[in-house]
């Protein structure tokens, strides 16, 4: 990688801290990806963005800022891409994904907070993320009460906050509520950029975005096959990758590496022999680089076949309407296409629970490890009845609920590997 | 065929040779701060075809003997099935860990759960309550038997119950009373845990906390179930790998 100090001093990096975290980001990647075996050669282009992750990346961002375009980092799947690229800006999800600068955090946030909120101040009072650093503005979204409370403590610590609301029925006026916050995030965007949405700048975006959420869905499709041809690992860095980078080089690299899979797929080769067993995780996001839960499933007898999670299939597979002749037809698409989205922060979400057993289905699942963050209630608290549902629909279940820290790894190991056991006796 | 069974628990490393589906052989011993070394000490002069580990340890084992490995979990599902064979729930209270498992009429894992990380209610925690007392775990037990009411105790961490045990006992709250309530604490916590997975049916119960008399009285009591203990409910783990050991030959 080459040397970017400069560029990190200027954004107001804390050079020894983020030597520190790239250094033993760079050992974990070795050896949780790296070490791999059979890895489809497509996977090339995605090590390149991870070892280039806070270098070329964040260079284009500021090249980008230079033109003058606007930067929006976000931490959810609510805040549509298609509105901030229809003003010509760059949408970045932010980190959030590791157990950095917690100390810091919890002298302003409760000890119980769960990992990815903790993560999240983690990493601006440590000035350890040049992508939070880099930011316009930063998209709050009100997913859940831990988050809409801790952005009101976050706010102070960056340049310009704006939250977004969210319902939390599926119903009529909680549609309406979801328009009218993205109908205010146009005139955010607007007033930012100093440039009008138009009907062809907004197809243009959806366009884009539904480009690459099409080449996810391709990725999720060909995951089907037995043997699996790529890692559930290596799966989820795509997913983890597709909020950062660049949309257009991004939607082709997963293309290029699905042709690849659909060959891998024809000639029967996979990542892990045929008849290994097949496990689905459902449940709370896992931001870079949170590869704990995956790397012990995987060396545990397992593969991995599909994420339930918003990085993961609740993100991307359900693609926008582009038929709409006025500006205000396509926000309807949007809104329907967003609306879709089943979080927990939804009641009831009877939805997810069809989403994770169609999974099971076409994916020749096994079984569905539920992954909890701790303290992340919406999510914990929807585990039980998504346990009984699916052990209903006899989809055998397994419920952890876990952080970013390393100290339950032995535990965690015990229940995968028993709950694998489980599977192969079926 | 012999076939060997080798449970590297977080308190005991426990030892099973199986031979014409009887038990010939089982040696348990402290797991020390040298379990590999436990392991050897107790794998000495022992004739065996096949071995299989199971425990905390196991991945350790797996390196040094060549042999595969079992979850915990399943190690007690078959080696309850040995000493119980129409046995459909287990407890098992080790030193570490607290473990509900439920099985189906075939004696297939169906649903378990474990408590999470830290080593509230389980013996571990006994064995810290009874230092905190100035008793043996024998002792403890049995002063807990001798007691007419039991304090409340509140805390299931460790280190909270030993402050309020030690808050107690300085009110002058009396001494079995006080060993019984920590019983009954962790009692009706892993029952809790049971009865989420398997609701009902007798209960195995297995791990060194099934040693202790009070504790298996207030499991049934707690529960109002059977309760079945096994004649060494210590190397039950043990056995269910020797087992594993045996189906996989």
């Amino acid at each position: 990688m080459a040397d970017y100090t400069k560029m990190w001093k200027s954004l107001g990096i804390d050079i020894e801290n983020h030597n520190a975290l790239l250094a033993g980001l760079g050992q974990a990647y070795t050896d949780i990806f790296l070490s791999q075996k059979n890895r489809p050669e497509g996977m090339k282009y995605f090590d390149f963005v991870m070892s280039e992750v806070h270098g070329l990346r964040i260079k284009e961002i500021v090249d980008a800022k230079a033109e003058g375009r606007k930067v929006i980092g976000s931490y959810c799947v609510f805040v549509p891409e298609e509105l901030v690229l229809a003003v010509d800006g760059v949408a970045i999800g932010l980190c959030a994904g590791a157990e950095l600068g917690f100390e810091a955090a919890e002298a302003l946030l409760p000890r119980n907070t769960c990992s990815l909120i903790k993560s999240m101040f983690g990493f601006k009072l440590g000035k350890l993320c040049p992508y939070v650093e880099s930011c316009d503005v930063i998209v709050g979204e009100n997913t859940c009460d831990g988050k809409k409370k801790a952005y009101e403590i976050f706010r102070p610590l960056v340049k310009d906050l704006y939250v977004m609301d969210l319902p939390q029925t599926k119903s009529e006026t909680g549609r309406m509520v979801l328009k009218e916050e993205y109908r205010k995030f146009i005139a955010k965007l607007e007033k930012e950029s100093g440039k009008k949405i138009t009907v062809q700048s907004l197809r243009k975006g959806i366009e884009i975005v539904n480009a690459k959420r099409k080449a996810m869905i391709r990725l999720a499709a060909v995951r089907a096959a037995d043997p699996a041809p790529i890692s559930g690992l290596d799966a989820l860095l795509i997913n983890q990758v597709f909020f950062h980078d660049d949309p257009v080089r991004f939607t082709d690299s997963v293309n290029k590496l699905c042709d690849e899979l659909e060959q891998r797929v024809k000639d029967h080769k996979g990542v892990f022999p045929k008849g290994t067993t097949r496990v689905i995780v459902s449940g709370c996001p896992m931001a870079v680089p949170n590869w704990k839960l995956p790397m012990i499933i995987e060396t545990s007898n397992a593969v991995i076949v599909g994420e339930e999670s918003c990085v993961g299939e609740r993100g991307t597979r359900w693609l926008t309407d582009i038929k709409g002749n006025t500006v205000e037809e396509l926000l309807d698409a949007i809104t329907d296409r967003y609306f879709n989205v089943d979080c927990a922060v939804f009641t009831p979400n009877p939805s997810r629970v069809s989403h994770v057993k169609d999974m099971v289905k076409k994916l020749h699942a096994d079984g569905v490890i539920h992954y909890s963050l701790q303290f992340c209630q919406p999510y914990i608290i929807e585990s039980g009845p998504v346990e009984k549902e699916l052990e209903k629909s006899h989809i055998p279940t397994l419920r952890l609920e876990t952080d970013y820290s390393q100290e339950d790894a032995g535990q965690l190991k015990t229940r995968i590997e028993a709950f694998n056991e489980r599977l192969k006796k079926k | 065929m012999r076939y060997a069974g080798i449970d590297i628990g977080s308190r005991t490393v426990k030892l099973a040779v199986i031979e014409d589906g009887r038990l010939v052989l089982s040696r348990k011993s402290a797991t020390s701060h040298n379990p590999l070394g436990i392991a050897h000490e107790l794998m000495e002069g022992v004739d065996y075809d096949r071995l299989t580990a199971t425990g905390y340890g196991r991945h350790l084992i797996k390196g040094h003997l060549d042999c595969p490995v079992v979850s915990e979990i399943t190690a007690f599902v078959r080696g309850s099935r040995f000493f119980s064979n129409d046995c459909e729930s287990i407890l098992d209270i080790g030193g570490q860990d607290t473990k509900a498992i439920s099985l189906d009429k075939d004696g297939n894992l169906c649903k378990f759960e474990m408590n999470d990380r830290c080593a509230a209610g389980t013996g571990r925690f006994l064995e810290v309550m009874a230092t905190v007392l100035g008793f043996t775990l024998e002792e403890f037990s049995l002063a807990a038997l001798s007691a007419k009411r039991a304090e409340k105790i509140n805390s299931m961490c460790t280190v909270f119950a030993e402050s309020e045990v030690v808050s107690l006992v300085t009110q002058g709250a009396d001494r079995n009373e006080v060993a019984l309530g920590i019983h009954k604490a962790i009692i009706s916590r892993a029952a809790g845990l049971l009865k989420r997975v398997a609701p009902s049916g007798k209960i195995f119960f297995a791990g060194g906390v099934a040693l202790n008399g009070c504790a298996r009285s207030l499991l049934e009591q707690e529960t109002d179930r059977p309760v079945f203990v096994p004649p060494d409910p210590q190397i039950v783990g043990a056995v269910g790998a020797a087992l594993v050991a045996s189906e996989n030959s």
